[in-house]
């Protein structure tokens, strides 16, 4: 027999149903307890870089928006740099910027909401520079295993033409469901974005 | 010709780092532990479930680097569900402690690490305007807390023990008694929710969310024992839930100052 391996076995992953608010989001529950709340505001008055709203749905297989989802977005700041020890990359450090937030889905509409910042390039191991982009983990009743995808900035054309990860996906069609969409309105920059689930527009989800 | 190294046509041969086994990168996950995105046993997984197959990503540092959080974030009757929604007394139900360690696959405690928590109360309600079941709320009960793991990856709460509940699956299906957990890691590919449930709860074999989990094993480490040692007598019962992370080929990363 050879020597034993003795690595431990991850822990199973379970949905989070649909109180999941009570525990991540107790206002959206409907009640007030801790001091401090997490939000899906990821900037203060002094955080550097282009103020950008994050704007979609997730759509189950029928087209219908869930009502009950809840998103984590988890981002470099203006720089390309994650507010990370493991990150030691060159760009600049920003105190005022965490990197990280989470939006529970309107009970009505579907709609999330991320206020944040457009993330600047970042470079990879290999040193290859990586389209700007913001990492999106996603959890819900019915959803077994939390998923994970990213978003895209559809001004950034050239820099998604290169990223190592779009190319990845042999599919070039499906390549656009990463690609949140610019507009403006009433001064503030919006990307949109539709994740869906299922069907002919299966947003590309990933096995990090 | 002067005396510089050869600049290599791929760039990784001119990184100034040393070789090393420990990029960083977190160890592949095992999907046969999982739950299945599509189980049609519950039944709400069905139009929920992507089809296509996930798409394999090696680890960049957008996988391996995550949120940090520290006291800062969190108050002091956070970890006490006892307390933290009192109005007018303690909360009705059995007073128990659940207590454990974070770790990675390593089998390193995993420090500084945000761990949320939340659940029903000792009669199955939950405190969400979404929840219509006619067991009645508990005024001193919120239901939801959160600590950070100490240095061994260590954490615990106190709460009452949450009861089960019927809910829309088939028509009398029922959920175990259970406390939802949500668990962070250093890395955000390490990100998970689970579900802890009672050591003996006879609702467990048959639950269909449980048993979407393939593995036998795997189910067996979502139930938290019976762990009379860490009970405070003539107070509360505990019960002890480890969580395994995904390993990371990486010593930790030199903790920076916590608290921040």
């Amino acid at each position: 027999m050879p020597q034993p391996l003795d690595y431990l076995k991850e822990t199973a992953s379970q949905t989070a149903g649909p109180y999941v608010h009570i525990g991540l989001i107790p206002a959206m529950a409907g009640f007030d307890i801790f001091e401090k709340n997490f939000s899906n505001v990821l900037v203060t008055s002094n955080t550097a870089g282009e103020r950008i709203t994050l704007e979609g749905k997730v759509l189950d297989g029928s087209g219908t928006p869930l009502r009950d989802v809840l998103l984590e977005i988890w981002q470099a700041n203006a720089a390309g740099r994650y507010n990370h020890p493991a990150d030691r990359s060159a760009g600049v450090l920003d105190e005022e910027f965490r990197g990280w937030g989470r939006a529970g889905s309107d009970f009505e509409s579907g709609l999330v909401t991320f206020e944040t910042i457009k993330p600047g390039a970042i470079v990879d191991k290999a040193g290859r520079k990586c389209a700007p982009h913001v990492n999106v983990w996603i959890v819900a009743r019915g959803i077994n295993i939390g998923l994970n995808t990213r978003l895209y900035f559809s001004d950034e054309e050239a820099a998604n033409a290169a990223d190592p990860v779009l190319n990845l996906i042999e599919q070039q069609v499906r390549r656009k469901t990463l690609i949140a969409t610019r507009s403006e309105r009433a001064g503030k920059v919006v990307y949109s974005f539709t994740i869906n689930l299922q069907g002919p527009e299966e947003t590309v989800f990933f096995d990090v | 010709m002067n005396a510089q190294a050869p600049a290599f046509s791929d760039p990784r041969l001119n990184r100034p780092e040393p070789f090393s086994p420990r990029d960083g990168g977190l160890f592949q996950r095992d999907r046969a532990i999982h739950p299945p995105a599509y189980a049609p046993g519950y039944k709400s997984s069905v139009l929920r479930s992507p089809r296509q197959a996930l798409l394999s990503l090696e680890n960049s540092i957008s996988e391996i680097t995550g949120p940090v959080f520290g006291h800062n974030d969190l108050g002091p009757l956070d970890n006490d569900l006892i307390r933290n929604y009192a109005k007018d007394g303690d909360p009705v139900g059995e007073r128990i402690i659940v207590h454990g360690r974070v770790l990675d696959e390593t089998g390193r405690g995993v420090p500084k690490t945000l761990v949320e928590f939340w659940q029903a109360n000792a009669g199955g309600r939950y405190r969400h305007k979404k929840d219509t079941y006619l067991a009645p709320i508990d005024p001193n009960f919120g239901g939801c807390g959160r600590a950070l793991t100490d240095d061994t990856g260590y954490y615990y709460f106190r709460t009452v023990k949450p009861g089960p509940y019927p809910w829309r699956n088939f028509v009398n299906s029922w959920r175990p008694a259970h406390i939802h957990f949500s668990v962070f890691g250093s890395g955000f590919a390490q990100r998970l929710i689970t579900q802890m449930y009672f050591e003996g709860d006879p609702l467990i074999p048959i639950c269909p969310i449980l048993t979407t989990i393939p593995d036998k094993d795997a189910l067996d480490r979502l139930v938290a024992p019976l762990d009379l040692n860490a009970s405070t007598p003539f107070d509360s019962l505990a019960y002890r839930f480890d969580i395994v992370l995904r390993g990371q080929r990486s010593t930790h990363f030199e903790n920076r100052p916590e608290g921040n």
